[in-house]
């Protein structure tokens, strides 16, 4: 017995002593390192290779679920990181509570060359002087359908109430997600803080909850691709991928008018290093770059650069990648609604979870 | 003695590194509300209409799988420690082998499995039998804590039963018990304390998970580990989580402590 005692511990030990020294050896590159904070699957890991090769920087990457996961780590400081990309009501939070950094412009070339105009006046909506954020991706949220099991034309939010899709519909198990589609149904602003409305936006939701077969945040998309369910409330960056997977898929905006949205790369105050982050930053504005990462994860791409790169005439004047906005009037961005506001949605979330 | 202290302290530094101080933590978190002020609110929280579903939720279905998992494991511990093996064999081994799998993963597969198109269902279809519905319901969260966490209630049951003396089954067995009458009388009150022991490990995990309800549930059905966990994650109220932990920990304890009562000399421990 002790002599198996020894034995494993002296394996332990060698383990131990060969994966620190290991580290020890591959945590900075030869120019430091940048810690990367990114949403799940939302790089092409090809890039991080190439960054590293090109930079001598080594990259640190985690990933986050959803917005409200991402802030409580950034705001504690509990994992420095020196790149995030949350999305625009999350990041005029970070404004408001002065976590974040000021960009230097003239060390980002490649960010103010290449993402178009337009999109830095969105983001407007919540950078007001352009001055944290660099648009990384942008999109829409929709629907996404399976054509062979939805026999009705799909226009409106309302389909995701009607009793004949009962224990086929997802929807997204996020709170902002979950009460825009509420909102916009009632038509009302998803950044409605009026008391009534989310009242009865919540009302709503608890009335939907017996139809839904499952709240999901990723697991839509391979879901959907699987036909376990008819509806799916989606990313449209998630919209091509799957229709590449499930030809029978097909994605909708409703008419009532949903959610625009951006996600930015911003610099915490904290970081750590300041200057490998703008070098990270600006690398992923190079069209090549922004290319291949549109290609892997077919988010639509501010990149006007990258977008003219794009080889496939059909994805380039797709009309979920790039749609055309103009056509909508009712399209709205996330606005940070304070600490109020959030308190009021997560309980009101709550009581429709619990329900 | 100056050795022994040296030997005692990784081990000092680790209890109170990990859990003297983020139990204080938890404590001050508990009681105290953003503005740093004293407050029970946190703790009366519990009683509020979701909350108190939650709990109360938790407790049935933690309840269930114990009393499953306590079915299942002890007639298997019975069998197990009849066969006269040796911890170490072969049986045993196969036994725990799933428990050498991450216990994610494992959740997942069920997952995979339930599924309206998953394996499961494409088996029953194909042999034309009607579907299974379970997944995103309460039975499948029973399911997957059931399968989690039945080991847990093997592993002490089994150990109870083979420090059994024999001589005391024949003792018994020379004074005219019949089969039953052993079993009653003289096996199942000297295999209380694994029972117990089971129990516990048991009842505690499965009243806490939140991994289980969320992948085989749907995120559908809030348990009140998910409560507490999206306090954490996603609301960001840290005082109202810790404060609901604090509920949830009393819960443990009285459990610990009624199996301590019975199970007075360690005997069902797993090692």
């Amino acid at each position: 017995m002790k002599k198996r005692l020894i034995a494993t511990t002296a394996v332990l030990c060698t383990t131990i002593v060969s994966l620190l020294s290991g580290c020890g050896a591959s945590s900075e590159g030869k120019n430091g390192q940048v810690i990367v904070y990114n949403w799940g699957e939302y790089i092409d890991p090809e890039t991080i290779t190439m960054f590293e090769e090109e930079t001598g920087i080594k990259v640190i990457y985690d990933e986050f679920e959803t917005n409200e996961i991402m802030y409580p780590k950034v705001e504690t400081g509990a994992s420095l990181c020196d790149v995030v990309c949350p999305s625009d009501y999350m990041i005029q939070k970070m404004i408001d509570n002065d976590l974040l950094a000021e960009l230097d412009f003239d060390k980002l070339p490649n960010a103010t060359e290449n993402i178009g105009a337009q999109y830095w006046e969105n983001s407007k909506q919540f950078d007001a002087e352009n001055k944290y954020s660099v648009p990384y991706c942008w999109g829409t949220v929709g629907i996404l359908y399976n054509k062979t099991m939805v026999d009705e034309p799909v226009t409106s939010w309302s389909i995701l109430w009607n009793e004949k899709y009962a224990d086929n519909i997802l929807m997204q198990d996020s709170v902002r997600d979950a009460f825009m589609v509420a909102l916009k149904l009632n038509g009302c602003s998803m950044n409605s803080t009026d008391e009534k409305e989310l009242e009865a936006a919540m009302q709503a939701l608890i009335d939907q909850k017996p139809l839904v077969q499952a709240y999901v945040i990723d697991e839509v998309r391979d879901k959907m691709i699987g036909g376990e369910a008819a509806l799916g409330v989606i990313y449209s960056g998630e919209a091509i991928y799957t229709q590449r997977e499930n030809p029978d898929l097909e994605y909708v905006i409703p008419e009532e008018g949903t959610n625009i949205w951006i996600d930015s790369w911003v610099v915490p105050k904290n970081a750590p290093n300041m200057e490998n982050a703008h070098i990270f930053i600006d690398f992923m504005c190079r069209p090549d770059i922004a290319l291949k990462n549109f290609e892997y994860i077919t988010y639509s791409t501010p990149n006007e650069g990258a977008k003219e790169l794009i080889e496939d005439e059909d994805i380039r004047n797709s009309s979920i990648a790039f749609p055309d906005l103009s056509q909508y009037d009712n399209l709205e961005t996330f606005s940070y609604l304070g600490e109020e506001g959030d308190e009021l949605y997560n309980e009101l979330w709550k009581k429709v979870k619990s329900n | 003695m100056n050795r022994k202290k040296a030997l005692q302290a990784p081990y000092l530094f680790w209890s109170v590194m990990f859990i003297l101080i983020p139990l204080c933590m938890i404590f001050y978190y508990g009681f105290t509300d953003k503005t740093g002020a004293f407050t029970l609110e946190n703790i009366m929280a519990i009683a509020t209409a979701e909350h108190a579903k939650a709990l109360w939720l938790s407790m049935l279905l933690s309840l269930v799988s114990t009393v499953l998992c306590l079915v299942i494991a002890y007639p298997l511990a019975m069998i197990l420690s009849s066969m006269n093996v040796s911890q170490n064999s072969f049986i045993v081994v196969i036994f725990i082998l799933p428990m050498w799998m991450n216990f994610l993963l494992r959740t997942l597969a069920w997952q995979t499995l339930l599924e309206k198109t998953g394996v499961i269902n494409n088996i029953l279809s194909f042999l034309h039998l009607p579907a299974l519905n379970i997944i995103n319901t309460p039975p499948a969260i029973i399911l997957g804590m059931v399968y989690n966490f039945l080991p847990f209630m093997v592993l002490p049951i089994y150990n109870a039963l083979v420090k059994i003396d024999k001589n005391v089954i024949n003792a018994a067995k020379d004074l005219g018990a019949n089969q039953v009458q052993t079993f009653i009388r003289i096996i199942l009150p000297l295999s209380i304390p694994g029972v117990i022991s089971g129990i516990t490990m048991v009842f505690v995990p499965a009243l806490t998970t939140f991994v289980i309800s969320t992948l085989l549930g749907g995120s559908k059905i809030l348990l009140i580990g998910n409560v507490i966990e999206q306090e954490f994650t996603r609301a960001g109220n840290w005082y109202l989580g810790s404060g609901l932990s604090i509920v949830l920990m009393i819960f443990i304890i009285v459990n610990m402590v009624l199996s301590s009562v019975f199970d007075k000399d360690g005997e069902g421990a797993i090692l």
